[in-house]
């Protein structure tokens, strides 16, 4: 099952999905086994990027991780600890627009540091450094509507991240931006990310970026009934550009190998969506 | 500044429709300027339509002597009270019922029953219950304005974007802080938009109320001269009802714009 240098256990990973299986029911329909069987293990620090055709439970397995969904069977376990209800040692970035409308850039970075009870002038002081962190000095007064997509998803990032959660999860969160956007925000992730490194769940479609990005790739089967189907170690070397890097021979060699067994999953994924 | 030039071009445009409007009605009901097309005798278009200059008169006189005030101010307040009364509990009760799925199942065919039924003839069981002062109309207004807020917060809640919910639970919400920063916020955006709705309506019921018995209120001043066929205080009567809705719905706006800056306007460029 593993295709490249297989993982080390250590005593306890940040994140270990084991045996998880999701089923879903709804009314008149059939039932659909989303995912089936599938384990992921993310070890402290560890940026692992979940790469599959669409449609094939990406987000569901991103769900069940955050704890906002029970797995039909299997458990998650967050350090070693067996997860019940949310995982409040996660953060998660969603892929659509997740900001809360009524607050301005400003008042959503502190909506985490608020719900905690965390002292007004301490969250704003940190709401400031954040916001200068992710480049938007002098925005905190704008609200979401008036923020451009890319503006919009850093506010998210710094939303996220003020929290300091050990276990980011993230749900394509940059596929709704431009290409060159896009770049950016992925250099100013890395770059957040190497600062204080944390265990790092990167849900994509697109497996240039996950490459780019990751120190491992995992990649889904096409669903339904989905579940990794190879792992790959990203050995390119950091600090990495994520633009430059795709130029780098290992880079293409990496791309080749993992092209090969997630090529025959995307052309299944997209005739059953041709299908349906 | 086009738009401004347009702008004010309209508004020209539309006090000269008003002027248009009252010279037509004047020259139509005057005895004397035109000679009786459709009525016997040219004193009945002015019995029947009534004359603007008498109106206005009209008008000038209950301000000039302050006799309209006492009035004026009873049916404000009577709209004031029915509005934030209706508003509070249908917001209170819009959250409740659409918070807990068991409540609305248990009530939703009798609030559709209430919701249908026509709630003006509510108005004389009020004026027995509350007697003829203020309280029955302001009951006749609350039963006017809780469906439309009640609807909208209910329907506001259930449309909570997933997303907004899930991150706001990942960033450390408890039920509380959900109901208080996310819920209630959503709702009100929807509030505000029927906020229109609800002042005219809690101003209705204002009137209607007074019409159907009372003894101080615009809507008391317009049933006594129709006692008496006075058309003149009819309208007159109408025309000041008029102006003070325009008034109120124009002071909405106001509030609406302050409260509601986090939601973009149509075709609104504020992007950078």
């Amino acid at each position: 099952m593993q295709a490249a240098a297989p993982a080390k256990a250590p005593a306890h990973p940040a994140l270990a999905l084991e045996h998880i299986s999701v089923t879903f029911i709804s009314e008149g329909a059939a039932r659909y086994t989303a995912i089936k069987d599938a384990t992921l293990v993310v070890r402290p620090g560890e940026f692992v990027s979940v790469v599959g055709p669409t449609g094939c439970g990406k987000s569901t397995l991103l769900n069940v991780a955050a704890g906002l969904l029970a797995p039909s069977a299997g458990a998650v376990r967050v350090s070693g600890m067996p997860l019940a209800g949310l995982n409040r040692k996660a953060g998660y970035l969603f892929q659509s627009e997740a900001l809360l409308p009524w607050r301005t850039a400003h008042d959503n970075v502190t909506a985490g540091l608020e719900f905690r009870g965390v002292e007004e002038g301490e969250a704003k002081r940190r709401a400031e450094d954040w916001l200068q962190r992710v480049g938007l000095r002098g925005h905190g007064h704008r609200y979401p509507h008036q923020l451009s997509g890319g503006m919009r998803k850093r506010v998210a990032l710094a939303q996220t991240l003020i929290l300091d959660p050990e276990i980011i999860l993230m749900d394509e969160p940059f596929s709704a931006l431009d290409i060159q956007t896009r770049q950016l925000m992925e250099n100013e992730l890395l770059e957040l990310w190497s600062a204080n490194r944390k265990s790092v769940i990167f849900i994509t479609h697109d497996l240039e970026e996950a490459i780019s990005l990751s120190d491992r790739v995992v990649v889904l089967s096409a669903g339904p009934e989905s579940h990794p189907i190879g792992e790959f170690e990203i050995d390119l070397p950091r600090p990495r550009d994520v633009a430059e890097i795709r130029m780098t021979p290992r880079f293409i060699e990496l791309h080749t190998r993992i092209w090969q067994t997630m090529k025959d999953e995307v052309l299944k994924g997209y005739e059953q969506q041709k299908n349906q | 500044m086009n738009s401004k030039r347009i702008s004010k071009s309209l508004r020209l445009w539309q006090v000269l429709m008003l002027a248009a409007l009252f010279a037509f009605w004047h020259v139509a009901t005057h005895p004397s300027l035109l000679p009786p097309i459709y009525f016997d005798n040219p004193n009945k278009a002015a019995f029947f339509f009534g004359q603007p200059l008498e109106v206005l008169g009209r008008i000038w006189a209950w301000f000039s002597s302050g006799s309209i005030y006492v009035h004026l101010w009873v049916t404000l307040m009577e709209t004031a009270l029915a509005f934030v009364i209706g508003t509070v509990s249908g917001l209170a009760v819009g959250l409740w019922l659409a918070l807990s799925p068991t409540a609305a199942a248990l009530f939703d065919p009798y609030i559709k029953a209430v919701n249908s039924m026509p709630r003006v003839i509510l108005a004389p069981i009020f004026g027995v219950w509350f007697g003829l002062g203020m309280a029955s109309k302001v009951a006749l207004g609350v039963t006017l304005v809780f469906f439309i807020v009640f609807f909208n917060v209910y329907q506001g809640v259930r449309e909570v974007s997933h997303t907004v919910l899930a991150n706001a639970r990942m960033l450390g919400a408890s039920d509380r802080q959900l109901l208080r920063h996310v819920y209630i916020p959503s709702a009100m955006s929807w509030v505000f938009a029927s906020l229109h709705n609800s002042v005219g309506l809690a101003f209705v019921g204002a009137v209607v109320g007074e019409y159907l018995g009372s003894s101080e209120g615009v809507g008391y001043l317009i049933l006594q001269a129709e006692g008496t066929f006075d058309i003149d205080t009819v309208f007159a009567g109408i025309l000041v009802l008029t102006a003070f809705a325009l008034a109120l719905d124009w002071t909405v706006t106001i509030v609406e714009r302050r409260l509601m800056v986090w939601q973009p306007r149509s075709g609104e460029t504020e992007r950078i």
